[in-house]
């Protein structure tokens, strides 16, 4: 780090206030970023794919490409970058930053949200904005991939019940010549509004060093 | 009427047992009247050695005999709380088993009849213990356990012992005091009875918290905390009981007292897991004897139990961790059945045991010697109230800051309310050995405590919850959508802990199953596939269409005649027969598939009730009646949106019924069926309806496909149902009866298999 450190740590002020973070995990994560990247600056998609305990996990391709997503910063660009630096990492992960005992109601709802809206991003790969039949599809035989014995047609079936259970809540009134298109992300919202999101989908990050007590990658 | 029952039983029994002793006089008699009188007798033959023609011997059958009628005279109570179904929302059911018992304390304590001595510490630790444990250890909800294991032992353990000490220090600070005349209470016993009336027994507010639907994470440490607290409460007593034994305590014995601790817990987990394993590796093989089946998951739990006793080691601990570590894998090996005979067994064996204590309770009140102490049972109230709000508070601030959710000042209130103190305390009170000098003190306080938490905090709970309005857990609804994005969300967060580097919580989560898939469940599972949840999720909820569809709706003939006769010209029958085989292999297919609905349609389960399956088909209901809503439209259009219209293009009423199938098979099918283009395929009403003619045969044939490919229960023109079972089927269930051979036999058996899944 080095010549940078005085940077690093003016620029770990701002991200402090634009991700939630707390300086001791931005310091732990920017660690975690350096080791991945192979100390560059910038992580391309390779690195992450070289992660080991990564390879096992079903849904790979898609978190990884949650990473490079643009729609997954603040901007709401669209498109995809070809390779982030730490600040785009950091803003990633802060989806994924628990509820503390102080964070007020709209906060809440702001963060779950902004939870759902990652999972609509994964699902979404074209980015238009809707899920459509064939991204479900696509979504639900990797879930079931790991399972192995399971055929396609299975796979299929399962998503195209799953889409029109989407329609049919959402949609309960659709006259015979309407083409549902796609799950748009409202009624994402809707069909997974019983899902305790906030309070489900975070992980603990760590506010200590402990780089050196993690064995391996 | 239940009381009259009862007073005949006890004047009848004060009755028996003054006529026994005159019955075998009054035989006696006979014979040496004659000899003393010494009047001719006219026959004195006859009275020698005659046939007795009716005898009663009543102390042969008296233990099983008082045995069976107070559990009847409970049960029979518990009958009576049901048939007023407000009474058991407002007032737990241990409140009322108390209060009968009361009553029956009460008459027999007019009759002057004693209650039976049965309840001695071995009768209750051997005997009515295990189940009451065994209940609490096989239904506990173990994901919501394992995700918040360190908080609830936390609580359990170091909350139980820190109101252990506390309570106990109190009382003897308390006793220090001449003017209560309690000097001659030492420590050791003040110890003693702080530990006993520090475990918490809280049935009644696990019920209201389930009822009102309170968070999951508050449900799971009351409930873990209710379950461990008795474990700890129990090497507490021991300990205690011994150290009361001995005059003087160094210090050495504290430390031994500690190493002992972990000794026995740790041991009791290591028992529980090797006789789990057991039970779990023996239901392997036991296909063919599938009558005994339950018989093993009892075996084993309870030689868990007798094999920790033995090595006085906590024997709660190990029969807990048996039944958790054995349900997942039995209930995977064993018949559909043998599950639901365990799961009743269970519950019956908890139900009586509980009740029995609860009664005896009453019982006892009444009619055994009390020694009321104002000060030390009014201090006892208070200080058990305050250490144990002070408790929670204290121990929450510590854990909170290493828990994710928090626990805010509701959470901790409810908490704090929900500590009754119930059934064990007693009975570990009642068993207190005479050496204790002021015994009838203790237990008269810890009665006093009982009858208060039960009945006040009891009946006030429900209120107060909501009235509070403590955060609400959503139940998930077994819907796919949340099942695959549940899925996809623990696999990313799985993934972004590897991303980080760290050893998360899933990352464990993860680690066990890979290990459980790859080790376990080879070895202890009979049948190995693994299956994904999601696909489990689909199967059932398919399953649970084709089952409601077949056990129909004789109730839903309300249709538009108009409509029926339209069914009627529309569709044409062919004549189908099933074939034996076929049959049966359906059969198997839909009981295989339905225990393991049950595994997952099981998540809390009242204490006092089985698991209630009527939530789920509401659910279920609810859908068909969303998606029946959406079955309108004639033409399907696009492949995206064909799913959807084709439904819709059955062209039944819009009367919403809830016979209609998810339409997820019929989505298969006409993918088969579609021109390989894009979105822009149109499919007329006309081919619909082509299918759609064979209106029976395809309902038929859509159970016949089941053994062809599991796939495949799927893939059939179950969208044919579409046609509105309802509508259809009032004149169907007629033509059912009369036509189709395999029909006939397919309906009655979908029922009794489907009974003997509702139970």
């Amino acid at each position: 780090m080095g010549a940078t450190q005085t940077h690093s740590e003016y620029q770990y002020e701002n991200m402090v206030g634009k991700t939630g973070f707390s300086t001791e995990q931005i310091k732990n994560l920017h660690m975690r970023f350096q080791q991945l990247s192979g100390n560059e600056k910038t992580l391309r998609r390779e690195h992450l794919k070289n992660i080991p305990a990564l390879a096992n996990n079903p849904i790979k391709t898609e978190i990884i490409e949650a990473f490079f997503d643009k729609r997954n910063q603040l901007d709401n660009e669209l498109g995809s970058y070809e390779e982030i630096g730490f600040e785009e990492f950091l803003m990633v992960m802060s989806h994924f930053r628990p509820l503390s005992i102080k964070t007020s109601a709209e906060e809440k709802t702001a963060m779950r949200k902004q939870k759902v809206r990652f999972l609509f991003n994964m699902h979404d790969t074209d980015g238009d904005g809707k899920i459509t039949l064939e991204e479900y599809r696509k979504a639900v035989e990797e879930l079931l991939s790991e399972s192995g014995t399971i055929g396609q047609e299975v796979a299929r079936a399962i998503a195209d019940a799953a889409m029109l259970e989407v329609a049919s809540t959402n949609v309960p009134n659709m006259g015979p010549d309407d083409f549902y298109e796609g799950i748009t992300f409202e009624h994402f919202e809707e069909i997974l509004k019983d899902l305790e999101m906030e309070s489900r989908m975070h992980v603990r990050f760590l506010d200590m060093n402990t780089a050196n007590l993690r064995c391996g990658q | 009427m239940i009381f009259v029952l009862f007073l005949c039983c006890t004047t009848g029994k004060c009755k028996l047992q003054e006529t026994k002793p005159t019955n075998s006089v009054s035989l006696e008699t006979v014979k040496p009247h004659p000899n003393d009188i010494g009047e001719p007798q006219p026959y004195p033959e006859e009275e020698k050695g005659k046939l007795p023609v009716f005898t009663m011997d009543y102390s042969r059958i008296q233990i099983p005999f008082e045995f069976t009628l107070w559990v009847l005279l409970a049960s029979f109570s518990k009958i009576g709380f049901h048939i007023y179904q407000k009474i058991t929302i407002w007032i737990p059911e241990s409140c009322l088993l108390i209060g009968i018992g009361l009553i029956v304390g009460g008459i027999m304590y007019s009759v002057k009849e004693e209650p039976p001595a049965v309840l001695s510490s071995d009768v209750f630790f051997l005997y009515m213990l295990p189940p009451i444990v065994l209940e609490n250890g096989y239904f506990m909800p173990t994901r919501p356990f394992f995700e918040n294991v360190g908080t609830v032992l936390w609580y359990a353990v170091v909350g139980t012992l820190w109101n252990s000490i506390g309570i106990g220090l109190s009382l003897f600070a308390i006793c220090q005091f001449e003017v209560f005349d309690l000097q001659d209470i030492n420590l050791q016993e003040n110890l003693l009875f702080a530990s006993i009336i520090s475990t918490v027994d809280p049935v009644a507010a696990l019920k209201v918290f389930d009822d009102v639907g309170v968070n999951e994470q508050i449900y799971i440490v009351i409930f873990g905390e209710g379950l461990f607290s008795d474990a700890v409460t129990v090497v507490l007593y021991n300990m205690f009981a011994f150290l009361a034994d001995m005059p003087v305590i160094d210090s050495v014995d504290v430390f031994l007292g500690l190493a002992r601790f972990f000794v026995v817990g740790i041991g009791g987990v290591l028992f529980g897991l090797l006789f789990g394993f057991m039970a779990a590796f023996t239901s392997r093989f036991t296909s063919r004897v599938r009558e005994i089946e339950p018989l093993f998951v009892f075996m084993f739990s309870y030689l868990a139990y007798l094999v920790a006793e033995l090595f006085a080691i906590s024997s709660i601990m190990a029969l807990i961790t048996c039944a958790i570590t054995m349900k997942y894998y039995v209930e995977e090996n064993v018949s559909q059945r043998s599950c639901t005979t365990i799961r009743h067994v269970v519950k019956m064996l908890a139900t009586i045991s509980e009740t029995l204590i609860f009664f005896f309770l009453g019982v006892v009140t009444i009619t055994t010697v009390h020694e009321w102490n104002w000060a030390f049972i009014l201090f006892t109230l208070l200080f058990a109230f305050l250490w144990r709000g002070f408790g929670i508070l204290v121990l929450t601030q510590i854990i909170n800051p290493f828990r994710t959710i928090q626990f805010n000042l509701k959470d901790q209130f409810g908490l704090a309310y929900g500590g009754l103190r119930g059934a064990i305390c007693f009975a570990l009170v009642f068993t207190l050995g005479n050496t204790i000098n002021r015994r009838n003190l203790f237990v008269t306080a810890s009665i006093a405590i009982i009858i208060f938490t039960v009945f006040i905090q009891g009946i006030s709970i429900r209120p107060i919850v909501e009235y509070i309005k403590i955060r609400r857990t959503n139940k998930d609804l077994n819907t796919i959508n949340v099942e695959i994005h549940t899925r996809t969300m623990e696999h990313l967060l799985c993934g972004i802990e590897d991303l980080c580097g760290q050893w998360g919580h899933y990352y464990w989560k993860d680690k066990f199953k890979k290990f459980n898939d790859r080790f376990l469940r080879r070895i202890l599972l009979r049948d190995r596939k693994a299956e994904s949840s999601i696909v489990s999720m689909y199967k059932k909820l398919e399953l649970q269409n084709a089952i409601e569809l077949l056990d129909t709706t004789m109730g839903d003939i309300s249709a538009a005649p108009s409509l029926v006769s339209l069914q009627y010209k529309e569709a044409s029958r062919p004549k189908k027969t099933f074939k034996a085989t076929d049959i049966r292999k359906m059969h198997d297919i839909l009981s295989k598939n339905m225990y393991r609905i049950r595994q997952r349609t099981t998540a809390f389960t009242s204490k006092y009730g089985l698991p209630d399956d009527s939530q789920t088909r509401e659910i279920l209901i609810r859908r068909h009646a969303s998606i029946q809503r959406s079955l309108r439209a004639e033409s399907f259009q696009h492949l995206q949106v064909s799913e959807v219209d084709r439904l819709r293009s059955s062209g039944v009423s819009p009367r919403s019924s809830s016979r209609s199938l998810i339409p997820m098979s019929k989505l298969n099918t006409i993918e088969e069926r579609r021109s390989p283009v894009e979105a822009s395929a149109v499919f007329t009403g006309s081919n619909i309806r082509g299918r759609r003619a064979p209106v029976p045969a395809a309902r038929r044939r859509s159970p016949n496909r089941v053994d062809e490919d599991e796939d495949e229960i799927v893939s059939e023109g179950q969208g044919e149902e579409r046609h509105l079972p309802p509508r259809g089927w009032a004149p169907e269930n007629r033509d059912l009866g009369t036509n189709e051979a395999g029909n006939s036999l397919l309906r009655p058996s979908s029922l009794r298999s489907q009974r003997s899944w509702r139970i």
